[in-house]
């Protein structure tokens, strides 16, 4: 299961804090949302169908935009390696 | 009632180069336990911390290094006749030598006391050194070699690729991505800072950095790792967050138990993508960013004026992640008589006051 590091700090604003490597990130909404069901050990399943309800989107673009932002998440070590 | 303490520092130079005096003075007006007088030492006559009347009490000029230490030591016991002073820090690499061959001399005459590494701590950790030094403390050290003369460029590219970093014996570094860029910077800080010039494999990661104190038995008495976030132009940081990195914890803690280091010092690495750190730079003093130490929870120059006055120092557990320190800059207003009188007498400050009523 892909999963955020247990260290990051995700604010309210969006405001995302890596404290190994000192980065910082603004989210947008979308990417707020789903870095808190990350952060809440939601399964992507559970991710995907909860942000699919706030969300007037059609399945296959939200899985586009969804793995696109995965491998962003990775990119800048956000996440486990598991 | 907290102890009074006369403490002499240097590196009042607080500009874009910022040396560390003004905030390890910070740093110990904020202690809880001791009541400051603090004794500025200055080289030059514009130096900020001079004119920063809530940061330093009474400002003198020193000798440069290049003086000697015989001039150097009737200068500080003139000076401590006066002043009388309690612990001195030197926060200048290139003063440093004097003041540890001095430091037995100035205890035992003047009883001041320091807490400064040994010299053969001092020299091993020299950036011409510091290959040997990793392999001897098995620390992880991108190749280096010392050059004399842009004549040795061209035989350069048997041992490196290209790019490397071009760094002067006291200060200064340069990346160079071709022979031409290592000789104009080998012309630029020789100029500057004389020879040897260093040559350093270029490792590519992230730089971090961290502030430590060691005991001088082998024990870290603390650490605050910090990521610069904001770079000036002569690569110094002007913004900076302190780090979760246990990794690099324990590289500082390795290295000072190895080592036995005495004193304040900044370890410089690079982090790279495998999570391997490589030693760059060991600063045998405390840095200009301490102070962000000093926020984050330990108050290292505090501990550092204890182990000099012979004082236990419990070990700091903690530090606050994701602190950041911001420098600016700011206009002191400062009127010419002053200025006169720092250059003409070499000192300036409230003493000349107190001992003329």
């Amino acid at each position: 299961m892909i999963s955020l590091k247990k260290n990051i700090a995700v604010s309210e604003s969006g405001f995302v804090f890596n404290p190994t490597t000192g980065d910082s990130f603004s989210l947008n909404g979308v990417g707020t949302d789903i870095l808190k069901l990350m952060k809440d050990g939601k399964s992507e399943a559970e991710i995907k169908s909860t942000v699919r309800t706030w969300y007037d989107v059609d399945q296959d673009t939200f899985d586009k935009d969804y793995y696109d932002f995965l491998k962003m998440l990775g990119q800048y070590k956000l996440l486990d390696a598991e | 009632m907290k102890k009074q303490l006369t403490i002499a520092v240097t590196g009042l130079n607080n500009i874009d180069s910022p040396g560390p005096g003004v905030p390890v003075i910070r740093a110990l007006r904020d202690s809880e336990e001791f009541d400051v007088r603090i004794i500025g030492l200055s080289y030059e006559a514009l130096e900020p911390g001079i004119y920063m009347h809530d940061v330093v009490d009474h400002v003198y000029q020193i000798p440069f290094p290049k003086s000697g230490t015989e001039v150097i030591y009737s200068r500080i016991a003139y000076i401590n006749s006066l002043e009388n002073i309690d612990v001195l820090i030197p926060n200048f690499d290139a003063e440093l030598f004097n003041f540890i061959k001095l430091a037995d001399r100035m205890e035992k005459e003047l009883n001041i006391k320091t807490f400064l590494p040994t010299v053969e701590q001092f020299e091993a950790r020299h950036k011409v050194n510091l290959e040997e030094f990793g392999e001897k403390h098995g620390l992880l050290v991108p190749k280096s070699k010392m050059i004399f003369s842009t004549a040795e460029v061209p035989k350069l590219a048997q041992d490196f690729t290209y790019p490397v970093v071009v760094k002067g014996q006291f200060y200064d570094a340069h990346i160079a991505y071709n022979q031409e860029q290592v000789a104009t910077y080998f012309n630029k800080i020789a100029a500057k800072w004389g020879l040897p010039i260093v040559i350093q494999q270029f490792v590519y990661g992230t730089e971090v950095n961290i502030v430590a104190l060691g005991d001088g038995e082998g024990n870290m008495v603390g650490a605050v790792p910090m990521r610069k976030q904001y770079i000036t132009d002569k690569g110094k940081a002007w913004a900076g967050v302190s780090l979760d990195d246990e990794g690099l914890l324990n590289e500082a803690k390795s290295m000072i138990a190895s080592s036995k280091w005495r004193g304040g010092m900044e370890l410089e690495y690079i982090k790279t993508s495998d999570d391997e750190y490589y030693l760059l730079e060991i600063n045998p003093r405390f840095p200009a960013w301490v102070y962000l130490a000093v926020g984050c929870g330990q108050n290292l120059p505090e501990a550092l004026v204890k182990l000099a006055l012979g004082e236990t120092v419990e070990n700091f557990t903690d530090y606050e992640i994701g602190k950041m320190f911001i420098r600016y800059s700011w206009d002191l207003i400062v009127n010419m008589k002053e200025f006169e009188e720092i250059s003409t007498t070499g000192e300036l400050g409230t003493s000349s006051k107190k001992r003329a009523s």
